[in-house]
């Protein structure tokens, strides 16, 4: 009996509280950075798209809702061919962000992805790609990696030797 | 057997073994790198330590390399140990140091030896704060990609490269913490077997390039059991899928076929799959709208078979089940082997013989057993790459067996047994038209023209045996004869190869002398006859007439509907009498895959499913039939089994109105009750209902990706999974996760090995038979105490004519094969049309390399350059066989010089 009265009483004094409810739309939600919304894939410092299609966000995903095909330009850079997320379907897990190597894919504050139509809900690389490092400037994956693809020379990586001279027979 | 005591834990294991293989045959993980079942140790990379003690009072023990350690009685050691632990986990460390951080885009990633082996040991961060060492990469051709970066220096590559399917253009270079894998310059890899180090290599130093085209991981691929397709060993592949669209080749370890290893055309053949050149639609021709639908095409068909005499013509490329449904509806007087006579006659002969069972047939197990072989007539190297390089196995086998005896070294201790072996080899004798790489392996290397050749095969089956006449040879003739006879002689397991390749008859005739004359008790003799293509067995099994006899019938007869099945007639039969036929037939249904000359001449083309769109059997040249399974459902409805659509056909030849479902084995049934002579093909293989706890097996791994949106750019609705009444497999990852039976394993995958290393767990014994394996069914039965027969007739010995050239065919693995041809790689490396003669030859007619001659073949004039060489017999001319756009050729004929240009 007390429990209750005292329940009550605690409910009724919430009415002098301030209102946590917002105005939404007309307001909009204050939300951190880490807040798990709408999917992005980023670029590069350089401006180069940072996914290097390795499928790892693909197989991370517990709802499978990842596709895409990996292809490789002129100088060797793997980058996707078409890459395609199915929103209708996606749980905001952030799985995909954790497994990419590359920060490219990462998920954003954005939450505003209400359809009418489910259709519209499936995006493709061109819905999908923004014209920014996102969460995490700086890294350039393929400076780091050890394959030449065009943005640097085998042995002129970060952390790289010079290409081993194999006729000498020097320490 | 032996007790040994693992972490004070008891076990019985067999002798002979060494540590490792006892230990991953107890199913305890260990890593491993250097280690390779086929290759057998050399301790190099230490990645595979644990703890020896001396007994069971020893507490500190001493850590050894399990690898190189035999198993002994009352052994006690320790895996879990805590220095060997740490030993393993800072070895992966060290060779860490220097890999690159390349996993992403590293084409092994996801079925990568050195990630399972890094998760194995827990070694998970890096200490190291120093620069990586770097190297340039090679260009290693269109089917391999190199990334020497990657390298942990474990030598598998080149013990295999070299030492085991004997290449010598890859090496190590350099020294120290700079050693080199490559070439000695930039260049295609000139070993047939080059695609095979994609595979042995534990990481992504060597990936295949075909695969880059169109990359996906392991994880996403669709596999299905399946079996290649580009010659008659029939080599059990995996083939995967990807968007519908075929994507690579692995091997399938068998122990009876091709083990661990696949040549390069059955690996990176398959992309003819996904060729522009398909055929996708029904064609009527000579109509305003000539492609149709499946209703009209059958309502089409219905008429050209009433009132018309149906015939079939089959396919040495087609499945049995395939051949067996057209036999099925055009009867079986109607149906007609899809190749020239001459070769049907030898090839009749060959299924006679093998049928006689008086010999066993040659598995290349056996082959790779065998302690003598002899090489009669055929090419292998190219006609039935993968048997070459099990011949190579038992020449070196032989060798190490010799020095092993009364030595107290165990046979996996690879470097020790290479360093006694020296250049010791095991009997060889390679007797061929031409040279071949396999020459440098032979005791005994004989080039002669083939007649010559079966009269050596005679003159051997003579000294052997006494039944056979006495043959007339030259003194160096009469020399080879009597060393091969008594090496065969002395020989435990002797194994004779010869084939259809030299269009010679005689020479499968002296092959069976041989063997039934070796088949004594005190010899285990095997006999193998190659044949040119992946279901020639089950074509020529059939005996049914060759095709010279369908063109003289339609000459002949009026009013008659020809079906071909899978079958580009001009690659078997010359121009004129292949557009004989064409021009006789009232009406001509092809069924294929691609578009060819013979396709051209179609009144009604139907597109059939390739190996990877259906399900069907192959005879290999042993007589084992094999099956392989769909791979994917072509999202095309118009592409299907030959087999189904001819099921079709029969449906409206007999009126049938209830429709009636055929799965493969109900072919295969009808094909028994046609055919007793494939009595046994139908209970072959698990029928499409075998269930294992009422679940199918999944085709796709279990962590399959994408499965929500693959298609959601169509419809974001997820269609329902295709469903497979064929075969006992699903198209998801959903179903019985557990081991298959062997015959029924899509991929290799056990927890903790992504790589297809995980082939060990597979296996009964690491290296061993897989686990309850069925190797396919063998439909020659063998006859112990049949008694010896044998043919008495030899041919005449070979005359050199003037200005005249007796011409045959010179194989290539890439490029004689109809199919893998058009793969971009394949085609890339086949050679271009040329004519090789002796050098004795070219001298007369005062030609040199390159010089330019005209010969005349069936009227038509080819000029072609010239190669000469030392080792072909004078009076005989090779010429590249099967090169895409070269018609067929009259081979075993004589050819006339018409002019020479030099
Ligand atoms: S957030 Fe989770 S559910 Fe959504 S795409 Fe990423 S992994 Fe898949
Ligand atoms: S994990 Fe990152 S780099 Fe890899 S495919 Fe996904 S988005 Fe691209
Ligand atoms: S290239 Fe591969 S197989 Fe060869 S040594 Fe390096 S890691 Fe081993
Ligand atoms: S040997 Fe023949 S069956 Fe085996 S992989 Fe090569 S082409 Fe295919
Ligand atoms: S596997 Fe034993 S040392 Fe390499």
């Amino acid at each position: 009996m007390i429990s209750h009265l005292r329940t009550m009483w605690l409910v009724f004094i919430h009415l002098f509280k301030k209102k946590e409810t917002i105005e939404y739309p007309e307001e909009k939600v204050q939300l951190r950075p880490r807040y798990r919304g709408r999917i992005v894939l980023t670029k590069d410092p350089d401006g180069g798209e940072r996914c290097v299609g390795c499928y790892l966000c693909a197989v991370a995903c517990p709802v499978d809702c990842i596709a895409l095909q990996a292809t490789e330009d002129e100088n060797g850079r793997r980058y996707p061919d078409f890459f395609r997320i199915n929103f209708s379907r996606c749980i905001f897990c952030g799985y995909c962000e954790e497994a990419c190597p590359t920060y490219a894919i990462q998920l954003i504050p954005d939450f505003e992805m209400a359809e009418y139509n489910r259709q519209n809900l499936v995006f493709e690389k061109e819905d999908l790609l923004i014209d920014s490092q996102g969460k995490y400037p700086g890294y350039n994956f393929y400076r780091v990696a050890g394959l030449d693809a065009g943005v640097k020379k085998t042995g002129e990586g970060e952390n790289e030797e010079p290409p081993v001279d194999v006729h000498s027979l020097l320490p | 057997m032996s007790t040994i005591y693992i972490d004070n834990k008891q076990y019985n294991v067999k002798e002979g073994k060494n540590l490792l293989e006892a230990c991953l045959g107890l199913g305890i993980d260990l890593p491993y790198f250097c280690w390779h079942p086929a290759l057998g140790s050399v301790g190099a990379c230490r990645q595979c330590a644990v703890k020896v003690f001396k007994d069971e009072n020893d507490t500190r023990g001493r850590l050894v390399m399990s690898c190189m350690e035999n198993i002994k009685d009352g052994l006690h050691l320790s895996v879990a140990d805590k220095t060997a632990k740490a030993f393993r986990s800072q070895v992966i460390e060290w060779l860490m140091t220097n890999h690159p951080h390349d996993c992403p885009v590293c084409d092994e990633g996801g079925s990568c030896h050195l990630q399972d082996m890094t998760v194995m040991t827990g070694h998970d961060y890096r200490r190291f704060h120093y620069k990586k060492r770097t190297y340039t990469n090679q260009y290693l051709g269109p089917l391999i990609h190199h990334e020497m970066n990657r390298c942990i220096q474990c030598y598998r590559c080149v013990r295999y490269y070299h030492d085991y399917a004997g290449g010598k253009d890859l090496n190590v270079f350099s020294a120290h913490n700079h050693v080199y894998f490559g070439r000695e310059k930039d260049g295609v890899l000139e070993s047939p077997f080059s695609g095979n180090l994609v595979e042995v290599c534990p990481t992504g130093v060597f990936t295949d390039k075909t695969l880059r085209e169109h990359y996906t991981r392991k994880w996403d691929l669709t596999t299905a059991p399946s079996v290649c397709n580009h010659c008659s060993v029939g080599c059990n592949t995996i083939a995967g899928e990807r968007y519908g669209q075929l994507r690579c080749i692995t091997n399938r370890f068998n122990s009876e076929v091709n083990g661990y290893f696949l040549c390069d055309r059955g690996r990176f053949g398959y992309e003819f799959v996904n060729s522009a050149n398909r055929i996708t639609q029904p064609i009527i021709r000579n109509r305003a709208v000539e492609a149709v639908d499946e209703v009209v095409v059958m309502d089409h068909l219905k008429q050209l078979m009433n009132n018309h005499t149906v015939i079939g013509i089959g396919s040495a490329r087609a499945s049995v089940e395939s051949n067996a449904a057209l036999m099925q509806l055009v009867g079986k007087e109607n149906f007609y082997q899809g190749i020239s006579d001459s070769l049907r006659f030898i090839q009749k002969r060959i299924v006679e013989v093998m049928q006689s069972g008086k010999v066993q047939p040659a598995s290349l197990q056996d082959i790779q057993q065998a302690d003598a072989i002899l090489v009669l007539g055929e090419d292998i190297w190219n006609t039935a790459p993968v048997m070459a390089l099990a011949v190579r196995q038992g020449v070196m086998k032989t060798a190490a067996h010799h020095v092993l005896e009364n030595r107290e070294l165990p046979g996996w201790h690879d470097a020790a047994v290479r360093e006694l072996v020296q250049q010791e080899k095991g009997f060889l004798a390679n007797c061929t038209i031409a040279a071949s790489p396999l020459d440098e392996l032979s005791s005994s290397t004989v080039h002669l023209a083939p007649d010559d050749l079966a009269r050596l095969g005679f003159a051997i089956a003579g000294r052997l045996h006494t039944s056979v006449p006495v043959v007339q040879l030259d003194s160096n003739t009469q020399n080879q004869a009597a060393i091969i006879a008594a090496a065969l002689q002395q020989a435990k397991r002797p194994v004779i190869i010869s084939g259809a390749g030299c269009y010679n008859e005689a020479l499968i005739r002296a092959a069976f002398d041989i063997a039934v004359a070796l088949n004594t008790p005190e010899h285990e003799v095997r006999l193998a006859y190659v044949m040119p293509e992946c279901n020639s067995m089950g074509l020529a099994m059939t005996q049914s007439a060759g095709f010279e006899n369908a063109v003289l019938r339609t000459t002949r007869e009026e009013n008659i509907t020809a079906i071909v099945l899978e079958n580009d007639l001009y690659r078997n039969v010359p121009a004129h009498i292949a557009d004989l036929f064409f021009n006789s037939v009232q009406h001509c249904i092809v069924f294929d895959s691609l578009n060819n000359a013979t396709t051209q001449n179609a009144d009604v083309l139907v597109p059939a499913a390739t190996f990877a769109e259906g399900d069907g059997t192959l005879v290999n040249y042993e007589g084992r039939a094999q099956r392989f399974y769909q791979v994917y459902m072509p999202a095309n409805k118009n592409i299907r089994e030959s087999w189904k659509w001819l099921q079709k056909m029969e449906e409206i030849r007999t009126a049938q109105t209830a429709e009636q479902v055929y799965h493969p084995e109900d072919l295969l049934v009808m094909c028994e009750r046609l055919m007793p002579q494939f009595a046994g093909i139908a209970g072959a293989v698990p029928h499409h209902d075998f269930r294992i706890n009422g679940q199918a097996l999944p085709r796709a791994p279990h962590r399959y990706s994408g499965r929500t949106a693959i298609l959601a750019n169509l419809a974001v609705s997820e269609p329902k999974p295709k469903q497979d009444n064929d075969s006992p497999f699903t198209f998801t990852m959903e179903g019985y996760s557990g081991m298959p039976p062997s015959p029924l394993i899509p991929f290799f995958w056990r927890p903790g090995w992504n790589s297809i290393q995980a082939v060990n767990k597979y296996q009964q014994e690491p290296g061993g038979a897989l686990r309850n394996e069925q190797a396919g069914t063998l439909l020659f039965e063998y006859k112990r105490d049949g008694e010896a027969v044998y043919f008495k007739d030899i041919p005449e010995a070979f005359m050199v004519r003037k200005d005249k050239w007796l011409l045959f065919p010179q194989y290539h693995v890439f490029g004689s094969e109809e199919l893998s041809a058009y793969s971009k790689g394949v085609g890339e490396l086949s050679p271009e049309p040329y004519l090789a003669i002796s050098s004795r030859d070219a001298d007369q007619l005062g030609l040199v390399d390159g010089s330019l001659v005209t010969i005349k073949v069936f009227e038509q004039a080819y000029e072609l350059p010239v190669a000469t060489n030392m080792l072909i017999p004078n009076g005989v001319a090779l010429m590249p066989a099967g090169l895409q756009g070269m018609p067929a050729m009259n081979w075993n004929a004589w050819v006339q010089v018409m002019s020479v240009k030099l």
